[in-house]
């Protein structure tokens, strides 16, 4: 990132710039654009710290009226669903990544290795998978019926473990990075293929599989396709099931009266801030990702830039 | 006649080599294979169900065929003909503007002079990429719900416009939508097509400047053909793929609304309700496989039609 922006900036550029007036406009330009990507962010985080009555008078604002924290307190006597969801989506996140990791590199490896007869075979293995797929319904009967994995936190890891993108991407960069030659002494002195991928490899490789481990970590954080399709017992569910369930619920709630009265006569709770609550849980729901994405980028932009698919 | 025997003992004798020469990769694999079977593979022989009317007491294989009847329902509803146009049109619009724009923000900030800022807007577009459909379906609730939407709670009346029930107009989807893809992976795509600028050898510039060639010359002679095979791959990899629609995007966002099915169900949501929801086994898995079989022939005949242009940019 240093040395793409840098580039840019000094060498010849500087004898070839753009107007001063054509400048300024691609600098209000992004200053405009900027703003649209973190104001619908804003609004959500100033609904979640109003007053739910004049939320419900005033509609959204992107200033909160009357500071209330109500949203939060209502959140807190709930923190034990919270925590709990919380727990499974980290649990999930942190199994997850470490898995694809090891199991992607593993894999790559092999298939980057000119002198390995069947690389071809297994890289159009993998390949095909991103070309044709059995669809949703097979592929669910694989996990429900023959591995039996419904409402299991393997069933909401399993399926996202082996990407064929990111094995491609990492076959490139093991291809490129580490030299045949380096490897060929290192099978003269003896050591087995296990030991040069840890011991030689492996350290090389640090770049291509810190961006795997990002990339994979933002896809179990923020994966809610497997808990729909696979988890139905009420407990087990991660932070963004909890989201979704929670806009299905109350959208069912307040277009259907007769269910709001049924709740209030069976004892439960209706009074409840429920729009700044929602968007409270938005924000607690956002939270890591969008605090932890500023440190991430640069990885991200390094991971991107470091292999083509092309193979 | 003793050819062919000799023949197998030379190919068995060279499997038991190679498994002695690279067992070690074989078993570092394993993991991998087995994944790729279970969650690839063994579903793609599920294919079958589709031609099939499934009954849980026989099982799969003990099921009746039905040839071609799911199928035949498929076509003849109406909703084939809705969920493919969708499908089709809206992901070849998000092609187009997945290059148009990235590529466009690549450029202008492959322009701008201060290096902080150009990094600080860099970081601010790839922050809706790391947000779940789940959020992007909250903030796109915040500004549209009935009553307290921004939009229509605030900004209409100011502009003294009547409130829209935006999940109840079909008519604006079609442009919601594309906005959403196109900010969402914005981030992403401007990135990629940035760092291929970036590769491009400062030499090419510097000869130009001296022809006297002007900004806007130089990107068509220069920067645009110079990424042309970046362009080409991350083309190619969504045409591939343009059968298969954005799950999260179609289904959260518009928040099931059924007054916007016409312009918000694809194959995949439809694939969704008609199994999940509806429970037709083989009615959702004749619409999968159409889906498969139709992407996996387009991804073929695009590669095709780039290797006629030039090898060098194909995909495989």
């Amino acid at each position: 990132m240093a040395n793409i922006m840098s580039k840019s900036v000094s060498g010849s550029h500087s004898k070839n710039q753009l107007s001063g007036r054509a400048s300024a406009l691609i600098n209000i330009f992004f200053v405009i654009y900027s703003a649209l990507c973190i104001l619908p962010l804003l609004l959500i985080v100033s609904v979640s710290f109003s007053d739910e009555q004049s939320v419900m008078t005033h509609g959204y604002r992107f200033l909160p009226e009357n500071f209330n924290l109500a949203a939060y307190r209502f959140l807190i006597k709930d923190i034990d669903q919270i925590v709990h969801s919380y727990g499974i989506s980290i649990t999930v996140t942190v199994i997850g990544t470490i898995l694809s990791v090891i199991v992607i590199a593993l894999y790559a490896y092999p298939i980057s290795r000119s002198h390995f007869p069947q690389a071809k075979f297994f890289t159009f293995f993998v390949f095909l998978t991103m070309l044709i797929s059995g669809g949703l319904v097979p592929w669910y009967l694989v996990y429900v019926q023959m591995l039996d994995l419904r409402n299991t936190l393997w069933s909401l890891i399993m399926p996202l473990i082996m990407s064929a993108f990111w094995v491609l991407i990492m076959r490139t960069f093991f291809k490129e990075t580490v030299p045949e030659a380096v490897l060929e002494s290192a099978k003269i002195d003896g050591a087995g293929e296990l030991r040069i991928f840890i011991r030689i490899v492996l350290p090389l490789s640090l770049p291509v599989l810190a961006t795997v481990a990002l990339f994979q970590t933002l896809t179990y954080w923020n994966d809610w396709f497997l808990s729909l399709v696979f988890i139905s017992d009420n407990h087990n569910i991660s932070v963004q099931y909890f989201l979704y369930k929670m806009m299905v619920n109350i959208q069912y709630l307040s277009s259907n009266p007769n269910a709001m009265a049924e709740i209030t006569r069976a004892g439960g709770m209706v009074n409840f801030p429920s729009e700044t609550v929602r968007m409270a849980m938005v924000v607690v729901g956002v939270g890591p990702i969008v605090f932890a994405y500023p440190f991430f980028q640069k990885y991200f932009i390094k991971g991107l830039t470091v292999g083509s698919v092309k193979g | 006649m003793l050819v062919p025997p000799k023949q197998k003992a030379v190919f068995t004798y060279s499997i038991v080599r190679n498994l002695r020469t690279f067992w070690m990769f074989y078993v570092m694999m394993l993991p991998g294979i087995v994944l790729l079977l279970i969650n690839n593979y063994i579903p793609m022989s599920g294919i079958i169900i589709a031609f099939k009317t499934i009954n849980y007491q026989e099982g799969i294989l003990g099921s009746p065929w039905t040839g071609m009847k799911n199928f035949e329902y498929l076509f003849a509803s109406k909703d084939s003909y809705i969920i493919i146009r969708n499908t089709l049109l809206y992901n070849s619009l998000f092609i187009v503007l997945n290059i148009v724009f990235p590529l466009a923000f690549a450029l202008m900030l492959n322009e701008m002079k201060n290096r902080f800022l150009s990094k600080l807007h860099q970081t601010i577009m790839f922050l809706p990429y790391f947000l779940s459909m789940i959020v992007i379906s909250y903030l796109v609730y915040g500004f549209m719900s009935d009553e307290r939407g921004y939009f229509n709670g605030t900004l209409l009346p100011a502009l003294g416009l009547e409130p829209v029930r935006w999940y109840f107009t079909k008519e604006v989807w079609p442009v919601i939508l594309p906005i959403i893809n196109t900010w969402k992976n914005m981030g992403y795509y401007t990135v990629v097509y940035m760092a291929a600028i970036i590769g491009i050898d400062e030499e090419y510039y510097e000869a130009a400047t001296i022809d006297g060639a002007n900004k806007w010359q130089q990107m068509k002679k220069i920067t645009i053909p110079l990424i042309m095979p970046v362009i080409t791959i991350m083309t190619l990899l969504q045409i591939g793929r343009i059968f298969n629609a954005d799950f999260g995007l179609f289904f959260q966002v518009p928040r099931e609304s059924g007054a916007l099915f016409p312009v918000t169900n694809v194959i995949d949501t439809y694939v969704y309700r008609t199994f999940l929801t509806v429970g037709d086994i083989g009615l959702s898995s004749a619409a999968g496989l159409f889906q498969s079989v139709v992407g996996f022939v387009l991804v073929f005949i695009s590669n095709w039609v780039v290797r006629r242009f030039n090898r060098e940019n194909a995909l495989f």
